[in-house]
């Protein structure tokens, strides 16, 4: 099918939340994303883009979003009144991320530690610990081209803690808009916080050994998850056999193929979107938008959201 | 000991393949491979297992169904809503604090630490030591891992008179690449002349900062976009950072990982293999031990 302006393209993905993952860094997952969305908007749909790679977030750079709404987003952190703290040691003992230190007379907190998960004021029995609250990073919200809704979390320099600024980051999805969940590389906790409760994880991989190697661990992360998987083969250069091997045998549908092509990296170097600049390649996001379709259709023919 | 911390901020930029040509320049040293996720480096130096640890860190809660009387409290403790209706708890929510097995009034909440990951303690066909692992998918505690794997490569080191730590840090900055970096002699950072690139060289610059590393940066894939890298000096100039090196894009680092090769090795006559030469050169000159 060929399209022209965006028009006769029929898309039924809307309150969807739609993830894109890769295992290893850099195999184009952001590219991707950034140009599915602008795929989805071309078409005429509503659609937000999330940019949960808090700690290098890429995404505004593409999507040129101007911000109206910007917040720090804080993490409980308890505080001692140590005149009532009697260093009875209960809530450095109890605590499971070693962020209390008790010393005679003195209640230390680590607050880069700390999970925010309250237990030890809930068992302080003095009632010497309150709850207060700390910076982590900060969340953006703003509206890029062609209409995109945009939001993305971006971390303290210097912040362990990812995970709290990500669920933030997700609880800016919105029912009556498809929401694209752009994802950290890897494959540890701030990944399964992104891709938790999505409808569908594209994956983005490319054709050497290492995007073959953190793909099937990246995978296994989403059936662990129960969350329906598809491929975009990114920078192909006429197929790669270990690849193509492992997705057969692990019925892991390919959803679309990007050649190596020089004009992309170009492009994608200067922050460009791609299919501005090269509206060849809308026909391989229509694929995609299709392939995700029969992905999710497979699965369950009512499209209901998960939790 | 000199730690040397290859890092990029952004993923995809090079650091393994710099890491796995530098392997074959730099002598006198362990490997460590940091990126406890996605470990790759051990898929190009041919590495040969001679001792496996189990990594335990963090304990996750499990509800016993029969002991359990669906009072409620476990839910209304737990702050990362991992306990369902039904009071079964999602793994992959749970973040391990004990709140439900510390309240629950009937006992019905097991608490146990389970296996999360492995370390790997290897030799290689240079006789270098080198210690890689393994994070179970989706596993929470990659900064202890790497910590884990750091303090083994050190103790390698140690034990067979080398100097030298080598390591391949994770992407991002986040608690893994924290773990990777503190108390290092150096952080290399392989980045790439790209909107992206340069952003996120950026914010892992503040962060070798923030924790007083001195760092010194390689721009890989320099003929991509000469403007880009052009912004890339003229930062590093402002901001008194070494510029080590310049590599242009070459097609052929795939193939020599295809093979499960470092480019130097695989073909040693390309440009790219040259200007990793010079690099190698100048860091064994300024962090000469």
């Amino acid at each position: 099918m060929r399209v022209k302006n965006g028009e006769g393209i029929v898309i039924d993905l809307t309150g969807m939340n739609i993830a894109m993952a890769s295992g290893k860094g850099g195999t184009g997952k952001t590219t991707v994303a950034v140009n599915f969305t602008w795929f989805l908007a071309y078409a005429g749909q509503r659609v937000q883009y999330l940019d949960c790679d808090v700690e290098e977030p890429n995404g505004h750079i593409f999507i040129k979003p101007s911000i109206r709404a910007s917040s720090a987003s804080k993490v409980m952190i308890p505080v001692v009144d140590q005149e009532k703290c009697t260093s009875c040691g209960e809530c450095g003992a109890k605590c499971q991320f070693h962020a209390i230190v008790n010393l005679p007379g003195d209640t230390l907190i680590f607050p880069g530690l700390c999970h925010s998960c309250g237990l030890c004021s809930a068992v302080c029995p003095t009632g010497a610990i309150t709850e207060g609250t700390r910076d982590v990073g900060i969340i953006e919200q703003g509206r890029g081209v062609r209409e995109i809704e945009f939001t993305h979390g971006i971390l303290n320099v210097g912040e362990a803690m990812a995970v709290p600024l990500i669920k933030k980051v997700k609880m800016e999805r919105k029912d009556q808009f498809i929401n694209i969940v752009d994802a950290p590389p890897g494959t540890s906790c701030p990944v399964v916080a992104t891709l938790n409760g999505s409808d569908a994880v594209i994956m983005v991989t490319e054709p050497t050994p290492f995007g073959l190697h953190d793909l099937k661990i990246a995978i296994d992360v989403a059936r662990l998850l129960n969350i329906p998987t598809g491929v975009v083969i990114n920078r192909d250069q006429g197929g790669y056999p270990p690849l193509s091997d492992y997705l057969e045998t692990s019925h892991i549908p390919v959803l679309a193929v990007i050649p190596e092509d020089a004009e992309i990296a170009r492009h994608y170097s200067r922050g460009d979107i791609i299919l501005e600049s090269l509206p060849s390649y809308i026909d391989t996001y229509l694929s995609l938008a299709t392939n995700l379709e029969k992905l999710l259709g497979t699965v369950s023919n009512s499209h209901v959201r998960r939790a | 000991m000199k730690e040397i911390v290859v890092v990029s901020g952004k993923g995809g930029t090079g650091k393994t393949s710099v890491v796995a040509s530098l392997a074959c320049l730099i002598e006198n040293k362990a490997m460590v491979d940091c990126d406890v996720d996605a470990a790759n480096l051990s898929l190009v130096l041919s590495p040969r297992v001679i001792e496996e640890k189990d990594f335990t860190a963090g304990k996750k809660a499990r509800i016993i169904q029969e002991k359990c009387t669906r009072c409620g409290i476990c839910r209304d403790m737990c702050r990362f809503d991992a306990i369902s209706q039904d009071f079964i708890v999602d793994p992959f929510s749970c973040e391990g604090c004990g709140a439900c097995f510390f309240f629950c009034p009937a006992s019905a909440v097991e608490f146990e630490t389970g296996l999360a990951g492995r370390c790997y303690i290897c030799d290689t066909p240079s006789g270098d030591p080198f210690v890689y692992a393994e994070l179970f998918p989706g596993e929470e505690n990659s900064g202890k891992l790497v910590a884990m794997v750091r303090t083994e490569g050190k103790e390698r080191a140690q034990q067979a008179g080398l100097s030298r730590v080598l390591i391949d840090g994770p992407p991002g900055i986040g608690c893994p690449v924290i773990s990777s970096i503190t108390g290092t002699s150096l952080a290399l950072i392989v980045t790439e002349p790209t909107a992206s690139g340069i952003h996120d060289l950026e914010r892992v610059v503040q962060l070798a900062r923030h924790f007083e590393i001195p760092s010194a940066v390689i721009v890989n894939k320099s003929d991509i976009n000469q403007a880009c890298t052009d912004s890339i000096e003229k930062y590093c100039l402002q901001n008194n950072i070494p510029l080590l090196g310049r590599l242009p894009y070459e097609k052929m680092i795939s193939e020599a990982q295809r093979q499960g090769k470092a480019v130097v090795e695989y073909a040693p006559d390309l440009p790219v293999s040259k200007a990793i030469r010079d690099i190698s050169e100048r860091i064994i000159s300024i962090y000469k031990e």
